[in-house]
């Protein structure tokens, strides 16, 4: 299909499903006419029109809401949230109901939507368009959660999302979306949500991440390849379910174990795959399990100074590979 | 066909509906849509529904039945509006209280008892029976049967939805979101809102400044209609006029439906600490039930040779569905685990492997 950045992936990728099952509909703020603010669904209105591309009143609960009722009645809907930042008032639509709504008629009804939310830092968003909001939700069974870090990734990963029969939320970190280009397979491209991905090989210890920390991962291991030590990178691509074989196996081989997310460390989900690698890897480990993350201050900040401290960076990430590498 | 067409005009709110008043009479100048042998039915509906209740009171005390919301005081909303939808196409979303809507709109009575008595298999509702799951979460049901009666247009399927909601709901902010949204799609929707006055012990007074809920839809740009909500022949009216109304595009529409909680919220609640003696007899003298019994007696065709004869088999119909019920097989523990996800994943059958022989973990 070409070279594309990860924006023109995800567009890729709803235009395919679009036109392959007329029940695949999109709602969202600006979704529509505008084709979103970051050009998500740039075309889709002018192409499927407005009875399949909704443009919704600013009401993040009634978007998500509105996505369940017409699931329950066989369309797909594909939901954005515009900024993940704003996704806190559909919490209970998503947990309490999209995500229950199979347990809690015992299989009788499902909720087969898609919630598209563009989350992450460093971008300049300050306290409001920069929230990494993934812990919330991979903490609740009858949601999938699904982080893509490459163009490729995101195609075939939503492709796969929209066709899953259960709840999926979607984060697309807005740094990533234009961040590099891949070649993203042509035909009808997907991936399975659940496995993840190991970016690059390495035998010293293993870094384990997601999203935009992915590729600053790579960036510090390849830093400390110069400087001879060996760094394995695992993407997990999806936090629900969660790759638990392939984090296992890493860590057996390498010893060492590092989780690197820019949410903020007390509660994140790099707890949970420290807390998994701790109980069932305990005999291989070499080191403690080390957490790379965002300080526990209540939001990402505005100025670049302390933007700059608040994220983890590939400097950050390589001195802390160093030290554990070195324990 | 565009789910983006110009707003209705914003209708002043009609004055409060009313065809079968307290004594039993007709109101002066009301046409009422039912007829005797209709009445009749509805009547035998919300006897059943009254009775069911009163049973499954007697039961939770003995701690034989859940926790239970009754919807006594509340029959004629429950009964007139479900019989306004058509049960083969049209889609019930309910709320808590209105058991037996969900029931005259297809749900066996003995799935939902069995639901009640946490059972499983025979809690799951029949394929084709078009009800939603009772709802706790108190409003979250109004943007998704928007959402569905959204896509029953797009689907381009001549079916409407009714949903469910209270006074106490009315404050929620999915109150606002789903009809806000149903307003601008234009969605084939009903809203009934039964205004019982309480939301537990929270009354009608504190929870809006408004003097009217139905003065609530013009804020939506669509059609408002307050009933007396024990006045099952209004009821039946005004819901019967929103179906048609959706049901020919002419968009949604919200019925304020006034009635009283002749009961407590739930079988934990007593309603004496919170609640004047003096409104609930009033609400007494406005029995839904009895105005219909004394309407039908005055026309020869109600007596208590008929209630009694009634009851006893309103009574045992009951009795079937909670021995039916009751006796559906125990779920398992590890059942639990079932309908997590189409596909259990990895940890879902590693957990149920360690809570069935500790091979997980």
């Amino acid at each position: 299909m070409g070279e594309m950045r990860m924006i023109e992936a995800v567009r890729a990728a709803i235009t395919e499903e679009m036109e392959r099952d007329e029940r695949v509909l999109v709602m969202g703020e600006d979704v529509g006419r505008k084709g979103g603010v970051f050009g998500a669904t740039d075309g889709l209105y002018a192409r499927f029109g407005e009875s399949r591309v909704l443009d919704t009143p600013l009401a993040e609960s009634g978007i998500v809401g509105i996505a369940i009722g017409a699931a329950l009645n066989g369309l797909i809907p594909i939901a954005e949230i515009q900024f993940a930042d704003f996704i806190h008032p559909a919490f209970d639509q998503i947990v309490s109901e999209a995500a229950r709504t199979r347990y809690r008629t015992n299989g009788d009804y499902s909720v087969p939507i898609v919630i598209r939310a563009p989350f992450g830092g460093g971008v300049h968003g300050g306290l409001y368009h920069s929230q990494s909001i993934e812990a919330f939700y991979a903490h609740v069974p009858g949601l999938k959660v699904v982080v893509p870090s490459t163009p490729s990734d995101a195609h075939g990963l939503l492709k796969a999302a929209i066709r899953d029969p259960d709840p999926v939320l979607f984060l697309e970190h807005k740094k990533v979306y234009r961040l590099v280009t891949e070649e993203v397979p042509d035909g009808d491209h997907l991936l399975a949500i659940g496995p993840a991905a190991v970016r690059r090989e390495g035998t010293k210890l293993s870094c384990f991440a997601w999203g935009l920390m992915t590729h600053y991962c790579l960036q510090a291991a390849q830093e400390l390849e110069s400087e001879g030590v060996s760094v394995e990178v695992v993407d997990l691509r999806t936090l629900a379910p969660l790759d638990r074989d392939t984090i296992l196996e890493s860590v057996r081989r390498t010893g060492k174990a590092m989780v690197v997310h820019e949410d903020n460390l007390t509660g994140g989900f790099g707890a949970e795959v420290a807390a998994t690698i701790a109980h069932h890897a305990f005999d291989s480990l070499d080191g403690p399990v080390v957490r790379v993350a965002a300080p526990d201050v209540p939001g990402m900040p505005f100025n670049t100074p302390q933007e700059d401290f608040f994220m983890p960076s590939p400097d950050k990430i390589a001195e802390a590979m160093r030290q554990l590498a070195a324990y | 066909m565009s789910p983006r067409t110009a707003p209705s005009k914003n209708r002043a709110v009609q004055a409060r509906r009313s065809v079968l008043l307290a004594d039993g009479t007709i109101a002066h100048g009301a046409r009422p849509r039912m007829e005797e042998e209709f009445l009749l039915e509805a009547l035998r509906w919300m006897m059943k529904s009254r009775l069911y209740d009163q049973k499954v009171i007697a039961l939770q005390r003995q701690g034989l039945f859940g926790v239970y919301s009754p919807g006594i005081g509340q029959e004629a909303c429950i009964i007139g509006s479900a019989m306004a939808v058509d049960p083969v196409r049209d889609w019930m979303v309910p709320q808590y209280r209105e058991l037996m809507a969900t029931v005259h709109h297809g749900l066996p009575l003995e799935v939902i008892t069995a639901q009640y008595l946490g059972k499983i298999g025979p809690a799951r509702i029949p394929e084709g029976v078009k009800v939603l799951p009772t709802q706790v979460s108190i409003a979250a049901q109004l943007p998704q049967a928007t959402g569905l009666a959204w896509g029953l247009r797009l689907r381009r399927q001549d079916s409407v939805v009714i949903t469910y909601v209270g006074d106490g709901g009315s404050s929620e902010g999915d109150f606002h979101e789903g009809l806000n949204l149903a307003g601008v799609t234009r969605a084939p929707i009903v809203f009934f809102l039964s205004n019982n006055q309480w939301a537990i012990s929270t009354s009608r007074k504190v929870q809006t400044a408004t003097r009217n809920f139905a003065l609530r839809a013009a804020g939506y740009g669509f059609e408002g209609v307050e009933v007396d909500g024990n006045d099952v022949m209004a009821v039946y009216d005004v819901t019967c006029e929103a179906v048609e109304r959706a049901r020919s595009g002419g968009g949604p529409s919200l019925i304020a439906a006034e009635t009283y909680r002749m009961s407590f919220h739930n079988t934990t609640d007593n309603p004496s600490r919170y609640q004047d003696q003096k409104d609930y007899d009033e609400a007494r003298s406005r029995d839904p039930i009895e105005r219909v019994q004394k309407y039908l007696a005055g026309l020869g065709l109600w007596d208590a040779k008929r209630e009694a004869q009634w009851t006893e088999e309103i009574r045992e119909e009951n009795e079937r569905a909670m021995k039916m019920a009751t006796e559906a097989p125990a779920p398992r523990p590890e059942d639990v685990f079932a309908n997590v996800y189409e596909e259990p994943p990895p940890r879902v059958i590693r957990q149920r492997a360690d809570l069935v022989d500790g091979q997980g973990g």
